[in-house]
């Protein structure tokens, strides 16, 4: 009878569970419903005032002062300056640094590089910035004397240092997952380990490798304390690194830290800058994610 | 072949050279910060507020605000992310929705921080009327590091031998029974793995807090939900920024102690995965 008893309580239970357990598992659909809402209703409020063709082709970005001018190409063109110069300090780098993990590295070694990367990956980018404002300009200052105060190289440098740790893991498990017949084959053949790397790894892991330098360049797009205090504010249509700029994430900061009354023009554009953001960011991911299945396959 | 041979060690050397600057640049790193900061590292730096003078400055502001954000973060994330990974894992059909969902949280995982601040700001601060307190950031946070706690948790799920599960099956325990009895305490150990170190994470977020409205001059610690707040990071982007010299290495005294939490968290996740690793071989 008892026993009857605890089977009726467990599927009570059980059927009391569910509902909780799907309500949570579905939580993140809610999560991104609410991100393209608010984006999207507030960024609408924003394009009745401004025409979208001026925000998204405009070459002047100045909605703080009279005359306002809602042009984005100057964000845009510093966020790809910083992304693009952090993918050319850490893109090559990374992948030296995966190759040599998993194809040159003693085992002994592997375990003590693995933990000294994620420290790396887990320091918090306010630190990077501070890096940047305190070392890395002045280092630089001291070579080129003419660069600015604020500047996208030191800003580049350091988000290519924060990234190097994330494509050096990525390329590490690329190669990891290589077949090993693949690789004892060309050896077999009488390659040097170089050529086998080269000739054959590379080649053979090229999509994930591509899908590790696009998440890297996403998550430099999205990177926002060190570039706000390296590179500066200032909205500039430019590709000179010594230049002071403003990334889409700095100018979102500095609105924040102003006093921008809820509702406003300033308040609006913030919404729309984060709106072009996210769609940045969301297109790379989706892509880096699709060729990584691919691969996978 | 002799040129092979060369190719062979140049390559080779170019590899381990470009390990070992990324290892370099950690110790700069840590050094430069460490000289900077060491002078205002004393017991003052943790009782004393914000001040104009730097030698009277401290962070007891932004250490109590981590510490009443975290919890809160806690709270929200994880009871909330290890469901939704059980869900996922255990119960639901693997059919195009679920993929969806699943495609979803990667997704949400590569999302700006910046981003979730804006939608913080709109929903909790001025939707749902919690102001510029201590709850809204945290929830924001919470929704933050959600992605990473659920991933984490399902890796682990998954991790668990299928033979375990069989066994208590087997014995006719519920389906309830078998998780929560057999395969969480299991996982248990991967799964705060990853909880510790999205805490860490949110320890060293800064930007999404700004937006949603923690303060960078503080002179009081968080009293309820409700507070006004600020946090270790907010704090250092503050003083990072002023001109005066001093001001910076009073920065850096605040990164030494927000990078010491940092390095615990670590090396309690460590620990725990290297003594359950041992004892389960998963």
């Amino acid at each position: 009878m008892e026993n009857i008893h605890s089977i009726e309580r467990a599927k009570k239970i059980e059927k009391a569970l569910l509902p909780l357990l799907a309500a949570a598992g579905m939580f993140t659909l809610l999560v991104t419903a609410g991100i393209i809402f608010t984006l999207s209703q507030e960024t609408w409020q924003f394009f009745k005032t401004v025409p979208i063709i001026d925000f998204l082709f405009g070459t002047k970005w100045e909605p703080l002062m009279e005359p306002k001018s809602f042009g984005v190409l100057p964000l845009v063109s510093g966020t790809l300056l910083i992304s693009i110069g952090a993918g050319v300090f850490a893109i090559p780098s990374g992948v030296m640094i995966g190759v040599f993990l998993t194809e040159y590295a003693h085992e002994r070694i592997r375990r003590m590089v693995k933990p000294i990367l994620e420290i790396l990956a887990g320091i918090p980018t306010i630190v990077y910035g501070y890096f940047a404002l305190t070392f890395v300009t002045p280092l630089l200052k001291t070579v080129m004397p003419d660069i600015e105060v604020f500047n996208a190289l030191s800003g580049a440098m350091v988000v290519g240092i924060m990234i190097l740790p994330m494509v050096a893991s990525l390329v590490d498990d690329a190669l990891l997952a290589l077949p090993q017949s693949l690789k004892h084959g060309a050896y077999a053949l009488g390659a040097t380990p170089y050529e086998v790397i080269v000739g054959v790894v590379i080649p053979a892991s090229f999509g994930r490798i591509m899908a590790a330098f696009i998440l890297a360049i996403s998550r430099a797009v999205g990177e926002t304390m060190a570039v706000t205090m390296a590179a500066g504010s200032n909205p500039q249509l430019t590709f000179n690194p010594l230049n002071s700029i403003q990334t889409m994430t700095s100018y979102i900061v500095q609105v924040a830290l102003g006093d921008t009354p809820a509702g406003g023009i300033e308040y609006l554009t913030s919404y729309a800058v984060a709106f072009l953001l996210f769609a940045m960011t969301f297109v790379l991911n989706w892509i880096g994610h699709k060729i990584m299945q691919q691969g996978r396959k | 072949m002799k040129a092979r041979m060369r190719h062979e060690r140049m390559f080779q050397m170019l590899c381990a050279l470009s390990t070992v600057v990324g290892i370099i640049f950690l110790f700069v790193l840590l050094y430069h910060i460490f000289q900077a900061g060491w002078n205002f590292l004393n017991l003052n730096f943790f009782t004393n507020f914000q001040s104009r003078f730097p030698i009277k400055s401290g962070m007891k502001a932004g250490i109590y605000g981590s510490l009443w954000m975290i919890s809160i973060t806690a709270v929200v994330a994880i009871p909330l992310g290890i469901a939704s990974a059980i869900f996922l894992e255990e119960y639901a059909r693997k059919n195009a929705f679920w993929r969806l969902v699943e495609l979803n949280i990667s997704n949400l995982a590569g999302v700006p921080s910046i981003v979730y601040g804006l939608l913080g700001l709109s929903l909790f601060v001025r939707t749902f009327g919690f102001g510029q307190s201590v709850l809204s950031g945290a929830l924001t946070m919470a929704l933050l590091v959600l992605p990473v706690v659920i991933v984490s948790s399902r890796e682990s799920l998954r991790a668990v031998p299928l033979n375990l599960r069989e066994a208590a099956f087997a014995l006719g325990a519920a389906k309830y029974q078998v998780i929560f009895g057999q395969i969480l305490p299991v996982a248990l150990p991967g799964i705060l793995t990853g909880i510790i170190l999205s805490i860490g994470r949110a320890f060293g977020e800064a930007a999404p807090l700004i937006i949603v409205g923690a303060l960078s001059y503080v002179s009081f610690v968080p009293e309820n939900l409700k507070s006004e707040f600020t946090v270790m990071p907010i704090q250092i982007y503050n003083w990072a920024g002023r001109p005066q010299e001093e001001f910076h290495q009073l920065a850096a005294t605040g990164i030494i102690v927000l990078l010491l939490i940092l390095l615990s968290l670590n090396f309690v996740a460590i620990m725990i995965r290297d003594h359950y690793q041992k004892r389960f071989r998963l």
